[in-house]
């Protein structure tokens, strides 16, 4: 139950609860989610959500980051590998 | 699906268990905290992708698990009276209480509703002026927020009829208690990516330097995990223990400061009793003084509450990772998703629920 997923924001609008909503896309299925704690996210932007509220905003620079360190893995790994054969 | 689909690839997922076998040189158990994280495991066969030399524990990361038998009872005991609608997530339904489950309470003519957020039990309130509604507000630090929140809301409406039933925990004690009990296998932890994005790792960085244990705050995709026990494993093969954030893309040092603010404005640290474990001191939130208005166990006197478990059940040992829900002699039989007899047999992250469909072949054939 501790889970939260990635959707992207679509609008932005004033809840009746005075809290910051928004519809959240899911891959497909649009929520209404509170941005009550991350007052920095914009329409666009992607959001962790968890029972009606997003966690966080996520930061797009940091996963680049991690999927750009997994490629550097793979390549180094094929640089070895060249090197062994190259011996 | 941004975020998803490039954290599922099975490529990089071969190539990551590669290099985490390079990177092994001897055995090692790394326990993931999270049982939304044991479910991943299991749903993509994470554990045979990996090699022998990693055993992954499940740990007790589980909410709708660890809340204690008790608390069931109690909230049995609250919903099943007449003046009162009494909200929970879904998950916590088909938790067994003693006796009968919340579902069954239910089914009996009481007014007990699934919402998926606590602000929906907040509307109900407010929409049932003449009814008490009792939100069961459970989970660990994710969670927390949105059920102060809910509280907060309640004030500022001015509801005379919104309480919570909580039953909060906290996984940084939880670690703690862990490792600091003489059975403890565990030489590496994958702490929970969702309870750090709210509230950060530094909490971590003490107990890491404690107990000499590498903590690495993990996201929940199958690539997440894969990352997350190789940056565990290197730490384990170069006698390091650091505190790494696999998850950066949602989690800050810090955590959410305007979640955790609500969460202190309502909640204080208090001793709980985990199903299965026991009492772990300052492992858990209780409503504060303040706000006693809004906490369901000051307004109704349940009384005590004697609670009995099955006794085949050893869901303690499986919470702490001494033995696999497979070594359970009902796991399977008298034991089912359908027909609980313990905790972790109910929710799907649960580690019993996560073998029984994902793994439910294996034992078959190794029966055979
Ligand atoms: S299989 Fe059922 S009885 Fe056995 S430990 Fe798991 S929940 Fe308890």
């Amino acid at each position: 139950m501790c889970l939260a997923v990635p959707g992207k924001i679509e609008i932005i609008y004033d809840g009746d609860e005075q809290l910051r909503m928004a519809k959240v896309n899911f891959g497909g299925v649009k929520k209404d989610i509170s941005l009550a704690w991350v007052p920095e996210a914009q329409v666009g932007d992607y959001v962790l959500a968890h029972v009606g509220f997003a966690l966080n905003k996520i930061d797009e620079a940091e996963a680049q980051e991690t999927l750009r360190i997994l490629r550097e893995m793979g390549e180094l790994e094929e640089l070895n590998s060249q090197n062994i054969s190259d011996e | 699906m941004k975020y998803i689909d490039e954290y599922r690839n099975s490529e990089t997922a071969k190539f990551l268990a590669e290099r985490i076998q390079k990177a092994t040189s001897k055995s090692w158990n790394i326990m993931e905290v999270c049982g939304g994280q044991t479910h991943t495991i299991l749903k993509y066969s994470i554990d045979e992708l990996l090699p022998k030399e990693i055993n992954l524990i499940h740990g007790p990361g589980c909410p709708v698990c660890v809340t204690p038998l008790e608390m069931i009872d109690k909230a049995i005991a609250i919903a099943s009276r007449k003046d009162v609608i009494f909200a929970s997530f879904g998950d916590m339904l088909r938790v067994p209480g003693s006796e009968i489950d919340l579902l069954t309470v239910k089914a009996n003519g009481g007014d007990v509703r699934m919402v998926y957020s606590p602000l929906d039990a907040v509307k109900i309130a407010k929409q049932n002026p003449d009814k008490k509604v009792i939100f069961f507000a459970v989970g660990f630090e994710t969670t927390a927020p949105a059920n102060a929140m809910s509280v907060i809301e309640a004030k500022r409406l001015n509801l005379k009829n919104y309480s919570i039933l909580c039953s909060h925990v906290l996984v940084p004690p939880a670690i703690e208690a862990l490792l600091s009990s003489q059975n403890s296998l565990i030489q590496g932890f994958l702490a929970a990516g969702h309870v750090c994005t709210v509230m950060g790792y530094e909490e971590y960085i003490p107990l890491s330097e404690k107990y000499k244990v590498p903590i690495v705050v993990t996201g929940f995709e199958p690539i997440d995990i894969l990352q997350g026990v190789y940056q565990c494993a290197k730490q384990l093969e170069e006698k390091k223990y650091e505190v790494k954030n696999q998850y950066s893309r949602a989690v800050r040092r810090e955590g959410n400061l305007s979640a955790k603010k609500i969460i202190f404005e309502v909640f204080e640290v208090t001793d709980r009793k985990w199903r299965g474990i026991g009492n772990i001191p300052k492992s858990g939130y209780k409503v504060k003084a303040k706000y006693s208005m809004f906490d369901s166990e000051k307004i109704y006197d349940v009384g005590d509450i004697e609670v009995n478990e099955s006794p085949v059940c050893i869901a303690g040992e499986i919470l702490q990772g001494i033995k696999k829900p497979t070594e359970c002699s009902a796991f399977g039989k008298e034991c089912t998703p359908e027909h609980p007899l313990g905790a972790p047999m109910v929710s799907t992250e649960g580690a019993c629920a996560a073998y029984f469909h994902y793994k439910k072949f294996d034992t078959a054939i190794s029966e055979k």
